[in-house]
């Protein structure tokens, strides 16, 4: 097994962990850590897969850099509306919906 | 003059965006109706030269895949493109009269709305499947700060809950390109269907994984949950950009990618179980629809409804003869066409009469047919469209879709399409029924500007008459591509 491949599957476990995260956890911060690993899973597995079968190539690298920038703002888009969210309403989840609208 | 035309349609939204940053709402709304004039004409002038000359491949600023950005402009792009000129140019129109200028914040819909724009006009013409990804990420960020815009608590609830379901959506799109990457190094669509061999397991997972994170981004049944409370909460505008646009460029790039590749990576089984999946959708929604308490609700689960039919795309092109497949996808098109045109002038309307009665209820709608027939006129004649009687877009679509299922021996879709008119009829009568119960002795409704009335009946009567000119509009989609050389050369430089 060669280290890109190694890359590649560990990015698949990271996806795996993220999307488990991503599905069970209720806090809205915890959320979106989980789709950031999510996140630096794909980028792994666009580059690791990519060398592995090709060699070294700078085309993944870039995608990864711009995928890196489209993470990075709509973390922060995320952030700005959970902390405007938790200053009108006190919740950190969405969960409790019924409550929130009454 | 491609190059102009190119830039009309991509760098003008993104530095009209910018520029709005700077200016407060009436300012902006200047600036927008300048730029909205700039879209239409840039937009007519693209179908002109692909009517003339036949589509092309542009390498945007001489950038050549793939590190620069490939434009691919055909008959269907140019549909689109023209598609999103006359909606968007409508709902920013209203938009200008119908937020309050007052609402400093309120000035940030239009740096909102060109990012928008820029984005749908970028998976309309992109031709690689990671500028698709960034577009559509520009649009679901834009989109999701529309939704937030009425900065309530339950505009912030319904926009994040909008905001994981698309991030969720494009990182598991994304992966499906890693995959698609790493087997074929291409990132283009074109190139990747030359190359690409009926038996490849990596690349049909690749293929699935995609389709599943766009399907999630178009809201089809069951991953639904996220779209009636961000329609339904958002601004009117915004809810008819969001319904009539927005759900439907992740469709575009499903379809895309479904018509490339799904002849060689697809299955029956998958083709059958999405066709399943748009079918329960559209029973579902409507279901859903007919039973909610608010108007905008009602709208919201009827676009839920209507998206479902666009998902028969997969089942009747599978494995089917050419000419059937060619009904089924001038059938998809035509219902995209005609239920934007339809939802936005419903959306539209639907806050035109919330405005009126001062409520979110529907059963708060008692007298309006009295004393506001115009605005009620314009969400009856969109409902023609969305129950799809003749001679409307509805209409012409629906029956595409229904001689492609008979043609290809699958009656059963046939069923699917007849109940969910049925039941579209149902939940736009259940609107108009609370209109018509008589509670009030006088006049105590609030009038809107006639300006806000025009909008939507002219969006309702471009979907009502799409029936009759059904024939220049699928024109548009077949017009010619000759590029036969160019896409052989496109896939020859990769390695």
């Amino acid at each position: 097994m060669s280290p890109d491949l190694l890359y590649a599957l560990a990015g698949v476990v990271l996806c795996g962990i993220g999307l488990f995260g991503f599905l069970l956890l209720e806090h809205l911060l915890r959320r979106l850590l989980a789709f950031n690993l999510i996140g630096s899973g794909v980028f792994l597995v666009l580059i690791g897969l990519a060398q592995h079968r090709n060699g070294p190539d700078p085309v993944p690298q870039a995608l990864v850099l711009t995928g890196i920038v489209v993470a990075i703002a709509a973390t922060a888009l995320a952030v700005v509306l959970i902390r405007r969210y938790y200053h009108l309403t006190g919740h950190t989840s969405l969960a409790d919906d019924g409550e929130a609208q009454s | 003059m491609n190059q102009w035309l190119m830039a009309g349609l991509l760098f003008t939204p993104l530095a009209w965006a910018a520029l709005s940053l700077l200016l407060d709402f009436r300012q902006g709304r200047w600036l927008s109706w300048l730029g909205m004039l700039i879209q239409a004409l840039v937009s007519l002038g693209l179908w002109v030269a692909v009517a003339s000359n036949g589509g092309f491949y542009y390498a945007l600023a001489g950038w050549e895949a793939p590190l620069g950005i490939a434009l691919r402009v055909d008959g269907l792009a140019v549909t689109f493109v023209l598609l999103t000129a006359a909606v968007a140019t409508a709902c920013g129109l209203h938009a200008g009269v119908y937020l309050d200028p007052s609402k400093s914040w309120q000035r940030y819909f239009w740096p909102l709305f060109w990012f928008l724009w820029a984005g749908l006009n970028g998976v309309w013409l992109g031709a690689d499947l990671f500028n698709l990804y960034v577009s559509l990420e520009l649009i679901s960020l834009s989109a999701v700060g529309l939704v937030a815009l009425g900065g309530e608590a339950a505009a912030l609830r319904a926009a994040l809950r909008y905001l994981f379901a698309v991030l969720l959506g494009s990182l598991v799109y994304l992966l499906g390109v890693a995959l698609l990457y790493g087997q074929f190094g291409t990132l283009s669509l074109t190139g990747i269907a030359a190359v690409v061999g009926a038996d490849e397991p990596a690349a049909a997972m690749a293929l699935l994984l995609m389709l599943a994170g766009l399907a999630l981004k178009t809201a089809l049944f069951p991953l639904h949950g996220w779209l009636p409370p961000a329609h339904g909460v958002a601004k009117s505008p915004v809810s008819a950009l969001l319904s009539g646009l927005v759900v439907k460029a992740s469709f575009y790039i499903a379809a895309r990618l479904w018509l490339e590749l799904g002849d060689r990576l697809g299955s029956h089984t998958l083709a059958q179980g999405i066709g399943a999946l748009g079918a329960g959708a559209v029973i579902w929604g409507s279901w859903l629809a007919f039973r909610q308490p608010h108007l905008k609700q009602v709208v919201a689960y009827s676009s839920v409804a209507q998206i479902g039919y666009l998902f028969l795309l997969f089942p009747l092109t599978f494995a089917v003869a050419e000419p059937v497949s060619r009904l089924a996808q001038q059938g998809i098109t035509l219902q995209v066409v005609s239920h934007a045109l339809a939802k936005s002038a419903m959306f539209l309307a639907a806050g035109n009469l919330i405005l009126s009665v001062r409520s979110k209820r529907v059963d708060a709608l008692g007298g309006v047919s009295h004393y506001l027939p115009f605005s009620l006129f314009s969400f009856g004649l969109a409902g023609v469209s969305l129950m799809s009687l003749p001679p409307t877009g509805g209409f012409a679509a629906k029956w595409l879709l229904l001689q492609a299922s008979l043609a290809s021996g699958q009656w059963w879709w046939v069923v699917v399409l007849l109940l969910g008119g049925v039941l579209a009829a149902a939940y736009v009568f259940r609107i108009y029924r609370a209109t018509f119960l008589e509670d009030r002795a006088s006049d105590d409704f609030y009038h809107p500007p006639r300006s806000l009335e025009a909008i939507p009946m002219l969006l309702a009567l471009l979907a009502l008459g799409l029936g009759l000119v059904a024939e220049p509009v699928l024109s548009v989609l077949a017009l010619p591509f000759e590029v036969a050389a160019e896409v052989a050369a496109d896939v020859a430089v990769q390695p």
